[in-house]
């Protein structure tokens, strides 16, 4: 139980540095998909450990979290694409101006 | 801690580490699926069979692809010649302030920390999920409809404006 | 006395009942492997003659009918090619592109292989014969295991560096994503119907006895039958089979994301490509052709592995047919088939399993119509929409530079 727990904290720490300090928007997004993924982990290894199985809440919540993810990463690479559209880049960075 | 457990959780641990740290972005991408399996086999481990294999038809079926879909469209399949990451260190530092607090949280927990009595693996009836899911989270259900639906929609929209434009 | 339908059973009882106690499931887990590594390459190597010469056949040529046993007159009629071809293959110099991307683009077909293999192991090729019978998601897993394919072809296609590869890739995951859908969607009907996720099972319920002398198989039902149309055309666009086979268009594309494979990796591309091919035609005999049932109860003494093998023959030879009379697609001609036809059909067909389910009192000659009418009428209103935009084909052809010879009479 422990493991799992400590595996989930640390894949969500690996995303977190990944999606604060890399450029590409892509990756960005890729380490948001990791943390989500890692509370993911949290609610099936908390359903598998609880006093009973059958109580589906945890698996539940993964599996709309992972339908949730899928949304989240077509919109966010939607977004991705309008964005390097507009300013030939896919650097985050590199949208920083406020001006349409 | 059994060693299937541990090289589970390093591969998964790594892929993602590498994922975080590579230049090439495709092969970042790479290594995330590389991760994404190795949750679903820890969630097979956990008895979760069909969460583990939904996570791989949706993440490594559709994601993934999606998301390799993307670099070749912003044309970040060339590996990148200037630096890849803003302040690495300072980013790094947050997340391991994070992890430590994490893990000090994990570690400290008084309920977890006599060690959980060894349950049989128990078996996730796909039944009982469907039933689940037209009964007590139909709600749930229909919203996640409406907001996937919604996605699609407003990926479609997003990705289309300016061409419509030219 | 075992009897020929159990015979490959009972043998791997008797192998594994050598091995002591605590060694058996290891022993029977790898006898299961062994059977699955060995059997399908086998099924690949004689199809791959099959399809030569069924293609020459067609084309109204030979085909290759020259290598027989070394050294010896014997030509077995050119079923010795696989091994010609497969030693050619091995001996084959194995080309990298200087500017490949050498670790991705040697992953790239053993992940294409692996999962091949991983998805034909959860068939039921018999009774009692399946290797893996994942009771809760045999058929999730079969799709899970199938997704995987896509990520193989684009890391093929990107880590080549070539644009033909590229191009290809790209085609390829495009058709793929789009397949994927009415595929999964056409195999629902089945699952609701027989309440289970697992292949195994939904074989078995297939050997029930209809009217006397047939077997239930849900091909015999109307969305049974919508549903293995549907799903023998997103098979064959999931296979990359002609006439999808855009994503390695030979005369637009080189051979598409495998341009740049050359010698053993090329042979694993085509071993992978046959292999799924294999898989899903198995998958469309578990799930509508009743699996290993024979079609009349009177024919039962055939063994069941045997009608599984058949029928997996016969999809595998009716692809070939295919291949050899239909021309290819156009990209967005793909596209419109899967977005526009085959995705609200497979729709159509879900309401039309959830109508047959519920009306099982129903007598037959009031079941029948209406389900077909339920059908029939997306269907007609589909193909409506697609000949408004194609309009009546004008052919227009070069006007004869030539002049008109002179009329000798004049």
């Amino acid at each position: 139980m422990k493991t799992y727990l400590l595996v989930s904290a640390l894949l969500f720490s690996v995303g977190l540095a990944g999606a604060l300090t890399r450029r590409n928007a892509i990756i960005v997004l890729v380490g948001v998909e990791l943390m989500l993924n890692a509370a993911n982990l949290n609610f099936v290894a908390f359903w598998r450990h609880s006093a009973d199985p059958r109580v589906l809440d945890g698996v539940m919540f993964a599996v709309f979290a992972i339908a949730v993810a899928a949304a989240e990463a077509t919109v966010g690479l939607a977004l991705v694409i309008a964005i390097h559209r507009h300013f030939k880049s896919a650097n985050v960075d590199d949208a920083s101006r406020m001006k349409g | 801690m059994d060693l299937i457990l541990a090289l589970l959780a390093g591969a998964t641990v790594g892929a993602a580490v590498a994922a975080m740290a590579l230049r090439d972005v495709v092969h970042c991408v790479l290594f995330l699926t590389v991760s994404l399996i190795g949750l679903a086999l820890l969630y097979l481990k956990l008895g979760a069979e069909f969460v583990g294999f939904v996570q791989v038809l949706v993440y490594v079926g559709a994601v993934a692809v999606l998301v390799v879909f993307a670099v070749l469209l912003t044309r970040g399949g060339d590996a990148p010649t200037e630096r890849i990451a803003n302040a690495p260190w300072s980013g790094a530092l947050v997340a391991a302030a994070v992890f430590a607090m994490l893990a000090r949280a994990i570690l400290g927990s008084p309920s977890l920390g006599s060690p959980s009595p060894e349950t049989p693996v128990p078996t996730l009836s796909v039944k009982a999920i469907g039933e689940g899911l037209t009964g007590g989270y139909v709600l749930p259900l229909q919203i996640v409809a409406l907001l996937l639906t919604a996605a699609m929609i407003g990926g479609v929209v997003i990705a289309m404006r300016e061409k419509e434009g030219e | 006395m075992t009897s020929p339908d159990q015979i490959f059973v009972s043998a791997k009882e008797w192998l594994v009942a050598l091995f002591p106690a605590a060694l058996q499931p290891m022993v029977g887990a790898l006898v299961s492997i062994a059977a699955i590594v060995a059997v399908y390459p086998a099924i690949f190597a004689l199809t791959t003659v099959v399809e030569r010469k069924l293609l020459a056949r067609f084309q109204n040529r030979p085909g290759p009918n020259r290598v027989g046993i070394p050294f010896t007159k014997i030509r077995l009629a050119g079923f010795g090619q696989f091994a010609a071809d497969g030693i050619k293959s091995l001996t084959k110099e194995d080309i990298v592109p200087r500017d490949a991307d050498r670790v991705v683009h040697f992953a790239a077909p053993i992940v294409l292989v692996v999962p091949a293999l991983l998805a034909l192991s959860v068939l039921p090729v018999g009774r009692n014969m399946a290797a893996l019978d994942l009771r809760e998601t045999g058929l999730l897993f079969f799709f899970a295991i199938g997704a995987s394919t896509e990520l193989s072809v684009f890391m093929a296609g990107w880590s080549s560096r070539n644009k033909y590869s590229l191009l290809g890739a790209m085609r390829g995951i495009a058709q793929m994503l789009a397949y994927e859908i009415p595929l999964i969607l056409s195999s629902i009907p089945v699952v609701m119907i027989a309440g289970s996720l697992s292949l195994v099972s939904i074989a078995e319920r297939q050997s029930a006895v209809q009217w006397g002398v047939f077997h239930s198989w849900h091909v015999f039902t109307p969305w049974g039958l919508a549903g293995f149309l549907l799903f023998l055309v997103a098979a064959c666009a999931e296979s990359n089979r002609t006439p999808f086979d855009l994503p390695e268009a030979e005369s637009e594309l080189v051979a598409g994301y495998f341009t740049e494979y050359s010698g053993f990796k090329f042979a694993l591309f085509f071993l992978g490509e046959y292999l799924g091919l294999f898989a899903v035609a198995g998958v469309a005999t578990t799930l509508f052709l009743g699996g290993w049932n024979a079609p009349f109860t009177f024919l039962d003494w055939i063994p069941s592995w045997m009608w599984f093998f058949g029928k997996l023959g016969s999809l595998v030879l009716f692809s070939v047919w295919l291949r050899a009379t239909l021309p290819r697609l156009r990209v967005d001609q793909l596209m419109d088939v899967a977005w526009k036809y085959l995705l609200p059909m497979s729709l159509a067909n879900l309401v039309v399993a959830g109508l047959w389910h519920f009306t099982a009192a129903w007598p037959a000659a009031l079941r029948w119509p209406l389900s077909l009418a339920l059908l029939a009428a997306p269907h007609l209103l589909l193909g409506r929409g697609f000949q408004k935009r194609f309009g009546p084909r004008v052919y227009r052809y070069a006007a004869d530079p030539r002049p008109a010879p002179a009329n000798p009479a004049a």
